[in-house]
């Protein structure tokens, strides 16, 4: 009994996932529409046609970045609330690398370009961390608003410095097409830059479990004092940190340029950033589970314009649904199973059966 | 008059019995100190008198009735107060909206100016010079204990209750804190006051009841009294030579340590030039009454606080520019620390990691940066057997190991290391028999083994057991050396009372 309510326990984003579905439903009845052929439209579109799929990849694969870049960070403690932020100074390196270094060899160009976007978020990230770490500054309030100020300072490159001239719109000049991100499913828009981040992931929950860095790390998210006594270097390793997530996210900003937009435009990201927190903490700052996670979300995402052609209801009822479960698994993550009343319940079952247990015998 | 009468109280948490059967009477308008090392059952006592906990036996008897209470609300409608050790007060709010915060009618500006002028008149009365309108983090510690103070007096406290008071002061500031307490004994409170600071209960106490192993051992009045008996008396044990002690012969010095400056977490100098040596084969045992100047000894000489004056020589090198894993792996220098689940282990890690917790960086644990699970688990395997560590696999949360099997599993860890110099902290606090017995026998080999042992520990009579001389601190500094011999319960009373050592 106890086992079975556990493994109900371990999936509980699982079920609050479904019963966010299950209320937004009831919005999409409101709406008009019968919620399992919105459903279907919805999943079907994002999953199950070749077009929606990869659809589903573009966004993807910022989603699952961003994802990652809130997750490390989780792993040792540090909450990095500013992966939109590194993913707009990150695509701002990228697109300067790409624009302005001189003609070379385009692999080389190409590896260039990815390794500036991760460089500019790692340095946005590491303001936080080196307050964090140096001076005590909460990184939650840093790092939040760090996007803001990285936002408007791409807003101001693409519509001062780096605007292309003539331009209707704040955007930079189109990059060098050799240098655009190979088409993993052609048509469709999806690019390499999908396979990369689950390959990144896949490196990185080998990191945490199998190597010395990723056990550093981890230590300093579980106990920073015994950390330190371990010997550990607690506030570089808070620094560096902060920096590897940084990175991730600024990779994510660096394969939207090469791979979707292939210029740097104003406000480009709708807020993959934010998506990355939810998916973090949906994931349980797991690499494997911010895959799965980042997946679902980027299909929700997709799928909704699918679904709004099919049954005619509004994607905005898909918005009101992601904020439902962004609602929902972020309050099922506040149950501990000890504390919740199964636990009790089961606690109380025990010493039950043991009172009972002891009254079978005889009297003494 | 007898104004509180703690009778017959008992209380046990999981079968460890932290009060029993304790019966103090404190006299109306006195100030009544109650004494003891840290773990005889004081704060125990405390919550009980206001209403955190619930006694097992006995009652609570105020003014002659016996007083129900379930929560401190009950204590404080009883004009019960307690001042805690660590602040209950709103940096950013003034000091009047902090006393007015948990009233009923709340903060509301209507009432403030009232309340202000309240206060003001209040702390008039007292003395205590406070401007009711300051925000709290403007004020030094001193002046905020003064505003838990009034929030106390000011909910119509007769009885205070004061838990270490003085141990978040800075030194200048404690001679007016007790001025105050003066005040407030001459005003009709009744003032009980915890603590384990001699000098300070000698000089505003009317009346001691020393407490150890959760009963009352002594009772007496101050002016009966001297440090160094009380020292004795918190203590508490005739000195016993122990048998068990084989002489050996020390060889060369391994530590050496010189003029050795610090400070605590708070920023007071907690160590005043303090300087010893400690040869191989050698357990040197540190004491003295808790919070002077021993953790931060310990700490200092393993790398985990800053040294800010003075030398620290192992094997005759300076190694006091060395980090902590410098100071383990090249230094040889093993450190059991005081506070065993916080700093000590990682309790959510298993126990075969939290056993690798100092060597993961280094072979064969890890190799180029790739952990050795393998090698963990058998390593795991080895030492929980040798160790005899009980558990139900190596591979469960070591949180779940009771502390003297923690304990094992750090002692097996540092001891492994091969050290040469190893601190053991605080070893058996809170430890069952079975485990000091075999703790002391782990110390017995290591300084067969020819290992320098520095011993830190409150427990006096562990010391006395296993050293083999005895340095005895009192206010970040050494006051004496002693052997085993020379120890008797007199001049140890007299060294951790601050009285130097004349030889």
């Amino acid at each position: 009994m106890e086992r079975i309510m556990q493994v109900v326990f371990a999936m509980r984003t699982v079920w609050a996932v479904i019963l966010a579905l299950l209320v937004g439903s009831i919005l999409m009845i409101f709406a008009g529409a019968n919620p399992i052929d919105a459903y279907a439209a919805l999943f079907g579109g994002a999953f199950f046609d070749y077009f929606g799929f990869g659809a589903t990849l573009v966004k993807f694969s910022p989603i699952v970045l961003a994802g990652l870049a809130v997750a490390i960070p989780l792993r040792a403690g540090l909450f990095n609330i500013g992966a939109e932020g590194q993913i707009y100074i990150g695509a701002l390196f990228c697109t300067a690398a790409a624009l302005y270094l001189p003609e070379m060899y385009a692999p080389l160009h190409i590896l260039i370009c990815v390794l500036a976007g991760a460089l500019g978020g790692a340095l946005w990230a590491a303001i936080a961390g080196v307050l964090k770490a140096y001076r005590g500054i909460n990184e939650v309030i840093v790092t939040l608003l760090l996007n803001y100020v990285g936002i408007n300072i791409v807003s101001y490159a693409a519509s001062g410095p780096m605007m292309e001239p003539g331009a209707p719109y704040p955007y930079s000049p189109e990059i060098s097409s050799s240098l655009f991100l190979p088409y993993i499913m052609p048509p469709t828009d999806a690019h390499a830059g999908a396979v990369f981040a689950v390959i990144l992931a896949l490196i990185l929950a080998f990191c945490l479990k199998y190597t010395t860095f990723g056990f550093s790390m981890v230590t300093v998210g579980y106990n920073p004092k015994a950390a330190r006594y371990a010997g550990i270097r607690v506030q570089r390793q808070i620094v560096v940190t902060m920096m590897l997530g940084g990175a991730l996210a600024g990779l994510a900003g660096a394969f939207e340029v090469l791979g979707v937009k292939y210029r740097l435009f104003q406000s480009f990201s709708p807020g993959y950033g934010f998506d990355g927190i939810v998916v973090a903490f949906m994931a349980a700052a797991s690499p494997i589970f911010v895959v799965v996670a980042a997946l679902f979300f980027a299909g929700l995402r997709s799928g909704a314009q699918v679904m709004q052609r099919a049954v005619g209801i509004d994607s905005t009822v898909v918005d009101a649904t992601q904020g439902l479960i962004v609602l929902f698994s972020a309050a099922s993550l506040s149950f501990r199973f000890r504390d919740s009343r199964w636990a009790r319940m089961l606690a109380n079952r025990r010493t039950m059966e043991a009172t009972l247990a002891s009254q079978e015998k005889p009297n003494a | 008059m007898v104004h509180i009468h703690i009778d017959g109280i008992s209380k046990s948490f999981a079968g460890f019995r932290a009060l029993d059967n304790v019966n103090i009477k404190i006299a109306k308008g006195a100030i009544h100190a109650i004494l003891g090392e840290n773990g005889a059952g004081k704060s125990t006592l405390m919550n009980i008198l206001y209403g955190l906990y619930r006694p097992d036996e006995g009652q609570i008897v105020l003014d002659g009735r016996p007083l129900k209470m379930t929560s401190p609300r009950d204590a404080i409608a009883n004009g019960i107060g307690m001042i805690h050790q660590h602040f209950m007060l709103v940096d950013t709010l003034s000091v009047t909206e902090n006393i007015m915060l948990g009233l009923s009618g709340g903060v509301r500006p209507a009432n403030l100016k009232f309340h202000e002028a309240r206060i003001n008149a209040l702390s008039k009365k007292v003395n205590f010079a406070i401007d009711p309108a300051a925000p709290i983090w403007s004020l030094p510690m001193g002046m905020r204990q003064r505003v838990e103070i009034l929030k106390a007096l000011y909910r119509d406290a007769e009885v205070l209750i004061l838990d270490e008071p003085t141990s978040v002061l800075a030194p200048t500031e404690i001679e007016s804190f007790l001025d105050s307490l003066r005040t407030l004994r001459a005003a009709g409170h009744t003032i009980l006051l915890i603590t384990h600071k001699l000098d300070e209960v000698m000089q505003v106490a009317d009346r001691i009841s020393v407490m150890r192993h959760g009963k009352v051992t002594d009772e007496i009045d101050a002016a009966d009294s001297t440090p160094r008996e009380l020292a004795r008396r918190m203590v508490g044990r005739d000195v016993v030579m122990d048998l068990k002690r084989e002489k050996t012969t020390p060889g060369a010095v391994v530590l050496e340590v010189r003029d050795l400056v610090a400070r605590n977490d708070q920023g007071v100098r907690a160590l005043d030039n303090v300087g010893f040596s400690l040869r191989a084969g050698e357990v040197l045992g540190v004491t003295g009454v808790d919070g002077n100047g021993q953790r931060e000894l310990g700490e200092v000489i393993a790398g985990l606080r800053t040294l800010e004056g003075g030398t620290i020589l192992a094997d005759g090198k300076d190694i006091g520019a060395l980090d902590v894993k410098a100071r383990k792996n090249v230094a040889g220098i093993g450190f059991v620390p005081e506070d065993r689940q916080h700093t000590g282990l990682v309790l959510d890690y298993p126990v075969a990691t939290n056993l690798v917790l100092r060597d993961y960086d280094r072979r064969p644990v890890s190799r180029n940066g790739i952990l050795n699970y393998g090698f963990i688990a058998r390593n795991a395997v080895d030492l929980v057997k040798r160790y005899d560590i009980r558990l139900r696999s190596p591979q469960q949360p070591t949180r779940f190991l009771s502390g003297g099997n923690q304990q094992k599993v750090i002692l097996a860890r540092e001891i492994e290391a091969r050290p040469r110099i190893l601190i053991i902290m605080q070893a058996c606090k809170g430890l069952d028999v079975g485990a000091i017995e075999f703790v002391q026998n782990m110390i017995f080999s290591l300084k067969k083994a020819g290992v320098g042992v520095l011993y830190v520990s409150t427990e006096l009579e562990h010391v006395l057991d296993i050293s083999d001389r005895i340095a005895v601190m009192c206010r970040g500094a050494i006051t004496g050396i002693v052997s085993p011999q020379e120890a008797t319960p007199e001049r140890l009373g007299e060294l951790m009372a601050g009285v130097r050592s004349a030889a």
